[in-house]
């Protein structure tokens, strides 16, 4: 029997595009599809959800066909550091307040590169919550609270 | 005259001492990250928009943009000049000979060149886009709802080709980006969708949100993939002021640049990157010395550097005319006028004339301050480029928050960021161009609520995309299109001349 081989980037690709499909096709099929002359709020996203789900079997049958390039190394350490700052700047931002919560954004992300030495993360978050403080609230006069409910302000 | 009076309406709009620091703030800004190396002309500008939404003029706003998109350009080419690491990819052919020549010591006479061209082309195009957005204007208030739809579909048909590797998976990602332009409340009937139970989503996806995640992020992500040591070859910039040799020389190319800049600029997809690569290819075939090219032609900078800022200009007549952004900067230019409350369409130039104007002209003073200050400044930038990248991105990433956060006061937009964020990251890994994504996402609800339109106005009969002429029109160009590229020959055409670019 002859192995089919799977090119590992485009098969990820077809089967994010299959997923993707699938799942918006699930969701609008559970909303009032209208009619051509009338349509509902499912009709469009159906229709697009179909092609989607369609173009990732092309890809998908594709990629037992030709192999592409690889995917490469992998920004691990960058995702485990870098994606967080933002959410944690999310859930903080109201309790904690606007200052700290920034120090320590910046704080995590500063630690996605290998290259980052303790004491100069610690300098840099000071910096750049010094300057968001002048920029942010004394320039711009944001209305965000410099400390927030839970450092008892 | 018309042209004169709309002119000087645009200046006297442009130049008023709040609108002219504002394009000075934008120039400076958008040169300052478009110099770091690896972050090219699109990001820049998703990770400056939302500081934009604090001005809350929306002249002054978009003036502070277009000045961020000219000055990212132009500190790309310095990046491609003195460390051979273009920003992006239409700065890709100004690193050939113009790193070529820095390592000659003739550093400062490429950085004038790449100005001087940008210059005069961005000169130029101005005034084209003067001469044409009003007719254009005029054709474009007289389009219906089907119309519109075949509009949309040639722009969003000419991304895909204009995108890189496979055409699939771009037009997957035109389709992806259109889906997740629907997520929020339909106009029509009031439905929720696609929120997943989340009221916070109910007005839709934030755009600068999903903006700064697929390219912003996913471009930090990339760089920190292999940390690097770059090598700036120039410390000291000197003899910025080309010889009359070098002037003589520099002439025909920045001619020439500025002609194919301005008419590729104008096509959906990637007008500027595609005009560089071909004055490049125009200059080496007419010049005496192919020879030197590859090796530090000074034609191979000046010619490629005009037609990729003429381009990048030109780009924004199908913006402001028709509502249609042709490549991701311009959706997110139009994203950003949404955002400010002003519909992109033709009806911009009628309602809003000062604004409208008011950009054409700013789109000069912006070139015009380029000039004036980078040069002097270059020595700032040279430093700049030393500056080690782990110490950009936590600042990057902390503006970034404090900014998405300032566009609405909505921390669900902050997840949304982490959430696009990996899966742009995840795309670029998966060899999917986020461009076109970007630019279905800005056109989904325009093209869903002009589809029904349309329906309803033809009474449920489809064949209205094609009985009406322009429409059928449009959509032939379309198919034309898609074949074309689907053409093997075609094909091999393109791949080769993506081939090139990557190298």
């Amino acid at each position: 029997m002859k192995i089919i081989h799977i090119d590992t980037t485009n098969g990820l690709c077809g089967a994010l595009f299959v997923v993707l499909g699938l799942f918006f096709a699930y969701q609008s099929w559970m909303m009032d599809m209208g009619t051509a002359l009338r349509m509902g709020p499912g009709y469009f996203p159906l229709l697009l959800a179909g092609i989607l789900l369609l173009l990732g079997i092309i890809v998908l049958i594709q990629a037992t066909r030709v192999a592409s390039e690889p995917i490469g190394p992998l920004a691990w350490r960058g995702m485990l550091l870098i994606l967080p700052a933002p959410i944690f700047f999310g859930l903080t931002v109201r309790g904690l307040g606007f200052l700290p919560a920034i120090f320590i954004t910046a704080l995590i992300a500063s630690f996605a590169s290998m290259r980052m030495k303790p004491i100069t993360a610690l300098i840099l978050s000071a910096g750049v919550t010094l300057f968001s403080y002048l920029v942010f609230s004394r320039g711009l006069s944001l209305p965000y609270r410099p400390f927030g409910p839970w450092l008892g302000f | 005259m018309d042209l004169i009076d709309n002119l000087i309406l645009g200046f006297s709009t442009a130049s008023t001492l709040w609108n002219l620091f504002f394009c000075l703030i934008g120039v400076l800004l958008g040169t300052l990250i478009g110099v770091l190396p690896g972050i090219g002309a699109t990001a820049t500008i998703a990770m400056l928009l939302p500081i934009t939404f604090q001005i809350g003029d929306p002249v002054a706003a978009l003036i502070m943009l277009a000045g961020v998109y000219y000055g990212a350009q132009y500190g790309g080419s310095t990046t491609a000049i003195l460390i051979n690491m273009p920003g992006e990819s239409s700065s890709a052919v100004t690193a050939v000979d113009g790193y070529q020549m820095a390592r000659k010591g003739r550093a400062g006479a490429a950085l004038a060149t790449a100005a001087i061209g940008s210059f005069f082309a961005g000169t130029v195009a101005t005034f084209l886009i003067a001469l044409f957005a009003p007719p254009l204007t005029a054709i474009a208030l007289k389009f219906g709802a089907a119309e519109y739809v075949s509009l949309m579909i040639v722009g969003l048909v000419s991304a895909v080709v204009l995108a890189h590797g496979s055409v699939i998976k771009a037009l997957g990602m035109v389709v992806l980006g259109l889906l997740l332009g629907l997520v929020g409340t339909d106009v029509i009937s009031g439905a929720p969708r696609f929120i997943l139970g989340i009221r916070e989503y109910a007005d839709g996806l934030n755009f600068v949100a999903v903006a700064v995640g697929v390219f912003g992020i996913a471009e930090i992500l990339r760089n920190l993939e292999n940390e690097h040591e770059r090598s700036v070859l120039i410390r000291n910039v000197q003899g910025l002021m080309p010889t009359r040799e070098d002037f003589r020389r520099m002439t025909a190319p920045i001619l020439r640049g500025t002609v194919l800049g301005s008419v590729l600029g104008i096509l959906p997809g990637a007008g500027a990157i595609l005009a560089a690569f071909a004055s490049y290819t125009v200059e080496k075939r007419v010049s005496r010395h192919p020879e030197e090219f590859g090796k530090g032609a000074l034609e191979g900078v000046a010619g490629p550097e005009s037609a990729n800022n003429a381009g990048a200009q030109t780009s924004f007549i199908p913006m402001l005319t028709l509502g249609l952004p042709t490549n991701p900067v311009m959706a997110l230019m139009s994203g950003a006028m949404i955002i400010q409350g002003i519909v992109p369409g033709p009806n911009v130039a009628s309602e809003q004339p000062a604004l409208f104007w008011g950009i054409i002209a700013s789109m000069w003073i912006g070139n015009l301050l380029l000039i004036v200050l980078n040069l002097p400044l270059i020595g700032l930038w040279v430093k700049l480029l030393t500056v080690p990248y782990y110490i950009l991105f936590p600042i990057i990433m902390a503006f970034c928050s404090i900014g998405i956060y300032s566009v609405n006061s909505n921390v669900y937009d902050l997840y949304l960021v982490a959430f696009f964020g990996i899966l742009g990251y995840a795309l670029m890994k998966l060899r999917c161009e986020p461009a076109p994504l970007l630019l279905g996402f800005v056109l989904g609800p325009l093209l869903e609520e002009n589809l029904r339109r349309a329906m309803i106005l033809s009474k449920g009969d489809p064949t209205t995309f094609v009985t009406r002429p322009i429409s059928a029109g449009l959509l032939a160009l379309a198919a034309a299109v898609l074949v074309i590229v689907f053409l093997p020959a075609i094909g091999k055409k393109r791949a080769e001349v993506f081939v090139e670019e990557g190298a």
